[in-house]
Formats: C-alpha cells, structure tokens, sequence
C-alpha cells in the first residue's frame, strides 16, 4: 500500500502542476484573479512530493522486497543508514528527489516572494509547474520508481559495498539542492522577460535563492573532491573529468550570477546578461543531470546507458531552454540598461569578473564536450584532459583572484577615493611571497608561483573591505563576502602549494625496505592478510618519520567477491603543514610489493577554502534575509560609501 | 543588442542538442580494439609449466573449434576471482588454455590446488616473450581464437560476470 499510496500523491502532484499551469495562462489572457490560488496549488503540489519521496524512503528502510527499485538496490543486511540512503542511490530515486526538491522550491516560493511584483510571480509560478510538469512525466512514464515486483523477492540485490559510504550518500542529494535551487532563478527570470518587469526588485527575489543554491553547491563540490582524493587512492584532488565538470559548471554560471544579481538589485544595470545569467545556470544544471543520467560521457562515475531515458531528458532540456533563449531572443532587445557607470567602479570590476567567470565557463563547456563534437564530425576518437584545462583557464582563474581583491575597495559608479593606496599592504606581502619563493624553491612551474604570489596579496586585500571602517558595524552580508574572498586566497595556497611541492614515490619495496618521500623516511614493516566483514584485506604496516617521532599507517587492499571488485584504501596521516598520503599496490614476482607514497604539503587548505567559501556565502544569505525581515534598517554609510 | 547576439544562445543550443542526439544514437564503444584481431596467432611453443600438463604451442591453437587463451599468474590477485569464473565457462563446454607469466611451477601447482584448474593445458613464459608477442601489455588478458587460429577478440583485465555474455557470444560467431 505505501507504494501505492507514493505513486498516488505523485500522480496527484502531477495533476496539481497542470493546473498550475493553466491559472498561469487563464492570468495572462484575463484579469482572473489567480494568485491566491497559484500560492496554494503551489503549496499543496510540494506537500504532495513530500509525501511521494517520504513513501520511498519507507519502503525502503522496511525493506520492502515486493517493490522492484528496493530489490534492485538493496539488502535486508545493509545497515540503516545506507537502506535509506539507497532510496537516492538509483535512477528513479535520484529523480524523484529531483522533482521533490523542484516542487518543494516552487511551494517556498510561492509561500515566500513578497517581492517581486504579482504578475511576474505568477509567471514564474507557471514556469516551475512546466519544469515540474516534464519531469514528473518522466517520473511516471520512464522511470516509475514505485513499480512493483511479483512475485516478490526473498531478498534484495543491492548489497555493493563500494556503495556504503558516507560520502556517497550525502554528496549527491547537496549538489542536487543546488542544482534544483537554481530553478527558481530561472523561473523568476523567465517571468521577468514575460512581464517585462526586470528590475532591482527581482534582482533583490531571486538573489536568496542563486546564494542558498550557490552554497549548496561549493560544499557539493568541495565534499566530491575529499571524496575522490581519499576513496579513488589517484592522489589528486580534481580529474577535470566530465561528470565533476558536470558540477563545476552550474557552480560557475552561478558564481558570475550572483555577482552581476548585485548589479542589477544595487544599481538597475546589466539587464539582460543577468538574466541569461539566470537562464544559463539552470540550463548547466540541467545538462549536468543529463550527462551524468544518460551516462553518454565516459568518466569514472560509470552510469549504465539508457537510450530512452536519455532522449526523454535531452527532450526536456531542449524545450525548457530552448524555450527560454527563445524568450530571451524575442524580449531582451526590450529591456532598457540601468544607470551609466564609468570605468573605474565597482560596475566595471564586477563586469570584467563576469567575463572571467563566463570564458572559464567556456574554456569548461567546450574541453567537456570536445570530444564528443570531433567524434560526431570526424569520427575520430579523442579525450581532452588536465593540461588543456589546467593551461587555458588556470591563467584566467588567477587573473580573477586579483580582481576579487581590488573590486570590493571600489565604489559605485565613479571611484574618486584614492582606493589604490590601500592595497600598498597587499602588494607588499605578494613581492615578499614571490621573492620567497624565488630564492627557496626556484624550480617550481609558473603557475604555482604565481598561484602562491597572487594569494598572498589576495588573503590581504579580501579583508580590506572591513578593516578601513569599524568592522562590527559592517552588516553581515560584508562579513560574508569577505569570509568567501579570503576562502578563495585559502584554497588558493593550497592548490599552489600542492602542485609545486607535493612529492611522489612510486616503488616497489620489499618487507623492512625503507623509502624516502619529501621530508619522510617510510619503512614497509610488513604485509598481512586480514578480513572484514564481506572482504578479504591485505594490510601494509608502514612506520614514517621526518626525524620528529613515528607514525603507523596501514594502507589497505580489499577484494571483495560479491560483485568481484578490488579497491584500495588509501591511509592518509594529516600533520600542520599537509598530508602524508600511502596506497598499496600490487605483489611482485620478487616477494615486493608496489607502494605509492605522496607528500603533500598544504593540501587540506583546498577544502578549508571551499568550506570557508561556503560559510562566507551562508552569513550573506543570513544577512539577506535578516534585512528582508527588517527592510528599513542598517541602511547608513554603509551603502552610500559603496562596502556592501 | 543586436538580433544577432540575441538568437546566439539559440544556436549554440541546436549544436549542443544536435550533438547529444547523435551521440545517444551512436553510442560509445568503450572496448578496446586490438590490433592482432582478424590475424593468426604468432608463432610460438612454450615449455610446460607444470610437469603433469601438456604446454600448449600455436598449433594447438588451430584445431577446428574455438578456445580462449587466458593470460595468468600465480602472483596476480584478480586473476584468483578470475580463475573462478573461467571454471564455471569450462563446465559450459569451453575450451581453455593458460599461458603462466613469470611464474614458478610451485607456486603455480598450490594457485591451482587452491583456485580450481580450468585448463586444459598450460604453456610457461617466463620471460614474457609470447605474451608481448600476442601484443598483451598487462595480466590477466585473454584472447578468442577460432578453429582456424584466428585471434577473434582480446579482453583486457580480468573477465567479470558482466563481461559472460560478450565472452561466449564471440565463441558463439568463431564457431
């Protein structure tokens, strides 16, 4: 009965977001009043998928073996934790909960906008019912995820042990947040061009929900990356590998959105770009979801292929935002640019950020679907990978992270203040940086070097903003900022640091051998065979030192029989300054055995900047709403002097 | 903004669903090809690798019915998993022969005393020469050869359960 009582409320949902649609189109051609019931069909319908994925979640932590989803992706003897989180380990599931998260923004924010004005809030409500609409059709005709199995099955299949990891079940339905997050500001922006009403206060509507989605998806992509450097045992950080483009690509599209949404809610400009901005960020989450669901791209997240599945979601992309660049070709001619600026301001910088942002956006999309272009032409098969990425748009990324340092100094419109003299501090620190490293290491690549250079002026120049006035009286949103620049310059050092200083010894190595790696001596004790629950483990005993006392690593093989896999489990030693990272390889005829041993320097202060980033990003969503709630306050010197 | 600037969106969108399109019409072939497929095997007879086997050579290769040719080691851990799969294949009726790289015949005899022995015959190389030959750069590997000593197909890594029906469905066409 639950199954079916899940399949009802999305049916029911389904119908709701028709009807939705329908006021929306009745409001255009009359003067019905429809919003009141557009706010409430909107609230009901996001109930409704509420109840449908509550109804998934149930089966699946009863184990209950008679519906097809559960008795392919589960087992009765997984623990609690991952039954319910295998609920969003498939492909129905996942989309279910897409399509939750996406009715559930529309309810908010129909429950929610008071802002924006009534005849744009009604088309974007139409707008998130047509999205709803697509998928829920999807749901219902192509991936049922309540289908029932009969006769039923004594127990599930769904026992994969690669699967049982934290990481894996939370990481996915955070990036799915962000990435149906920004559905609202694609709606809202096509309501705008319906109505015609683009203006500051849409840009001031839509920018809570770019910042939550824009969260959600730096701690998405921060927590993807941890995972795949301590689970994968590669050692790196990032593979430039499709599906994490996948990601990456929303993430950038909204990182430019939410800086060009500032110049549209302070100052009424840059229109039009802002809201293809909007546009194109969900569009990026929609392809994201296409690559990684139809499987089309080869990457290390091996998806299975669905032909039909494929061509039902590239149906739906093609017409949601088809239809939207339509819209846009058709009314963005009618949209009148805000107030003038002049070269040196605040609008300039944050133009020149959106051009940085958008080309490395570029740079991405096209390294990302080269291959796949070639093949369709040519026919010849080829891969584009981490140098073309690392060379086309490191130099741009650097490029930005000094503008994020000078660009929050400026004022808008016209900078008259001698701000320049300011950043003497920063630019001091960055000379040092750079002849520190010239004497101390003079070997290192041109990148790290200026990586390291350019962070040293940015960790100083992004907390400028507070420093020159009395920083408690800064509003929240500042001190956010702030926190998220200086995140950047975190992040930044350790990147650099990483790629001139790690270092890597790959060696076969027999029992009492001893190997050098950085400033470590590793001695391989021993190698014995040990067992875990549902695998047989081979475990090293690696005994480290840099002169400053012992530690004990113990690196693992698995091999698990159920399905036939081996992994290796990497044993990874944080210290102050960066990680000791050891994976076990394979025997050799000899009696040794393959050790990979790699230092790296620096390197968790990548996830501490992608963390800091997102924290800075939550004290500006904090700051936000709290002046939602409190329009007319804290509106002194602050705005005038152009820190906010 | 000029007409064109705004329909740019537009077109770039046609190209990019035009592309997908194509793509799930044609999908990817993620198998990697060898150069020796559709070629008669090398050349090449082995000394036995274990005293109570027959070795096998390239003539054996060529007696009318297809084998697989399993490229293996004692000291090579996927092929323990692999080894037993390749048993529940030689209870379906097919022919195989392992090629033992840089193996010992001790430890040989205990890896199949432990594993199970799916062979018919087994040829030693210790020197990898038949292996490089046979164009295999890792283990395990197999080959399909037909009845005529044609390699039909080479599978690189160890044979999986997934990979059964793709297995027996090239023995199926060497016939």
């Amino acid at each position: 009965m639950i199954a079916e009582a899940g399949l009802a409320a999305l049916w029911l949902a389904a119908g709701l977001a028709a009807y939705q649609l329908v006021l929306m189109l009745l409001a255009l051609r009359t003067d019905v009043e429809v919003v009141r019931p557009m706010r409430a069909v909107a609230v009901v319908q996001g109930a409704l998928t509420m109840i449908a994925f509550a109804m998934l979640l149930l089966v699946f932590a009863r184990s209950d073996m008679s519906v097809a989803l559960v008795f392919e992706n589960s087992h009765s003897a997984k623990p609690f934790i991952y039954k319910v989180a295998g609920a969003w380990g498939n492909h129905e599931g996942s989309m279910l909960m897409w399509v939750t998260i996406l009715a559930v923004a529309g309810a908010l924010l129909a429950l929610f906008s008071r802002r924006t004005g009534e005849r744009t809030l009604i088309a974007a409500l139409g707008s998130q019912a047509l999205l709803a609409l697509g998928f829920y059709a999807f749901l219902l005709i192509a991936s049922n995820p309540f289908a029932r199995l009969s006769p039923a099955a004594p127990d599930g299949q769904g026992l994969n042990p690669l699967l049982q990891d934290p990481g894996l079940a939370f990481h996915p339905p955070t990036l799915y947040l962000g990435y149906v997050g920004l559905s609202v500001a694609f709606s809202l922006a096509v309501g705008a061009l319906l109505t015609g009403e683009v203006d500051s206060r849409l840009a001031r509507a839509m920018r809570p929900w770019v910042l939550g989605a824009w969260i959600l998806l730096t701690l998405g992509i921060t927590a993807g990356s941890y995972w795949a450097y301590y689970e994968l045992g590669w050692g790196g950080y990032w593979f430039w590998d499709p599906v994490e483009n996948a990601s990456l690509m929303p993430w950038l599209a909204a990182t430019a959105l939410l800086h060009s949404i500032n110049v549209l809610a302070s100052r009424g400009a840059l229109k039009a770009w802002t809201m293809m901005l909007a546009v194109i960020a969900f569009s990026m989450s929609m392809v994201g979801t296409f690559l990684v669901r139809s499987g089309i791209l080869t990457s290390v997240h091996a998806f299975a292929i669905d032909p039909e599945r494929g061509t039902f979601l590239l149906a739906l992309l093609a017409i949601y935002v088809g239809a939207a660049f339509t819209l846009f070709a058709l009314r963005g001619a009618t949209l009148k640019e805000g107030a003038p600026f002049e070269l040196v301001s605040r609008e300039t910088g944050l133009v020149i950020n959106n051009l940085l942002l958008s080309v490395i956006l570029g740079i991405v999309f096209l390294g990302t679907l080269y291959p796949l272009f070639v093949e369709a032409i040519s026919g010849e098969k080829l891969s584009v990978g981490a140098p073309y990425f690392n060379s086309v748009a490191g130099p741009l990324a650097l490029f930005l992270a000094v503008l994020v340092g000078i660009g929050p100094l400026l004022s808008w419109r016209r900078e008259r203040r001698r701000v320049f003299g300011l950043l003497k501090v920063p630019a001091l620190l960055a000379a040092t940086a750079l002849a520190i490293t010239i004497i101390l290491a003079p070997g290192i690549g041109i990148l790290p070097r200026l990586g390291l250079t350019i962070a040293a002026f940015l960790a100083a120049a992004s907390v400028l903003p507070l420093v020159v006035r009395n920083p408690l009286r800064a509003p929240l949103a500042t001190w956010g900022m702030v926190i998220a620049h200086f995140g950047i310059a975190v992040a930044l050092i350790g990147m650099a640091a990483n790629a001139a200083f790690s270092a890597e010894t790959l060696a076969i190595a027999k029992p009492g051998e001893t190997l050098n790696v950085g400033p470590w001596f590793v001695q391989l004790k021993d190698v014995t065979p040990t067992a875990g629950k549902n695998y047989t483990a081979l475990e090293a005993e690696l005994r480290a030192s840099r002169g400053d006392g012992m530690i004990v690593l113990n690196p693992q093989t698995h091999y698990y029989s159920d399905p036939p896999t081996e992994t290796n489990e990497s044993a990874i030693r944080t210290v102050w300054n960066g990680q000791l990272y050891t994976v076990l390889g394979r025997s050799d005829p000899s009696g040794g055995w393959q050790l990979r041993l790699w230092w790296k320097p620096f390197v968790t202060l990548i996830w501490a900047g992608g963390a800091l980033i997102a924290f800075g990003g939550a004290l500006a969503l904090l700051g936000r709403l709290w002046r939602i709630r409190r329009p007319r306050r804290a509106r002194g010197e602050w705005h005038r002097k152009g820190y906010a | 903004m000029s007409k064109a600037v705004r329909f740019a969106p537009l077109a770039l969108l046609v190209l990019l669903v035009a592309a997908l399109v194509w793509r799930l019409a044609t999908p990817v072939d993620t198998n990697v090809h060898s150069k020796l497929e559709g070629r008669p095997v090398p050349v090449f007879a082995l000394a036995p690798a274990l005293p109570t086997k027959a070795t096998v050579s390239s003539s054996d290769l060529a007696t009318g019915r297809p084998r697989l040719v399993n490229i293996f080691a004692s000291w090579c851990v996927p092929c323990v998993t692999e080894v037993r799969l390749l048993e529940q294949l030689r209870r379906k009726g097919i022919a195989i022969d392992g090629i033992a790289i840089r193996d010992r015949p001790e430890d040989l005899a205990e890896f199949l005393a432990r594993n199970g022995d799916p062979y018919e015959r087994i040829g030693s190389d210790p020197q990898s020469q038949v292996q490089i030959a046979l164009g295999s750069s890792g283990v395990p590997e197999s080959f399909i050869v037909d009845g005529k000593g044609i390699i039909r197909y080479q599978h690189i890594g160890p044979i999986e359960q997934a990979d059964v029906p793709t297995v027996m469905a090239t023995l199926e066409q060497a016939r």
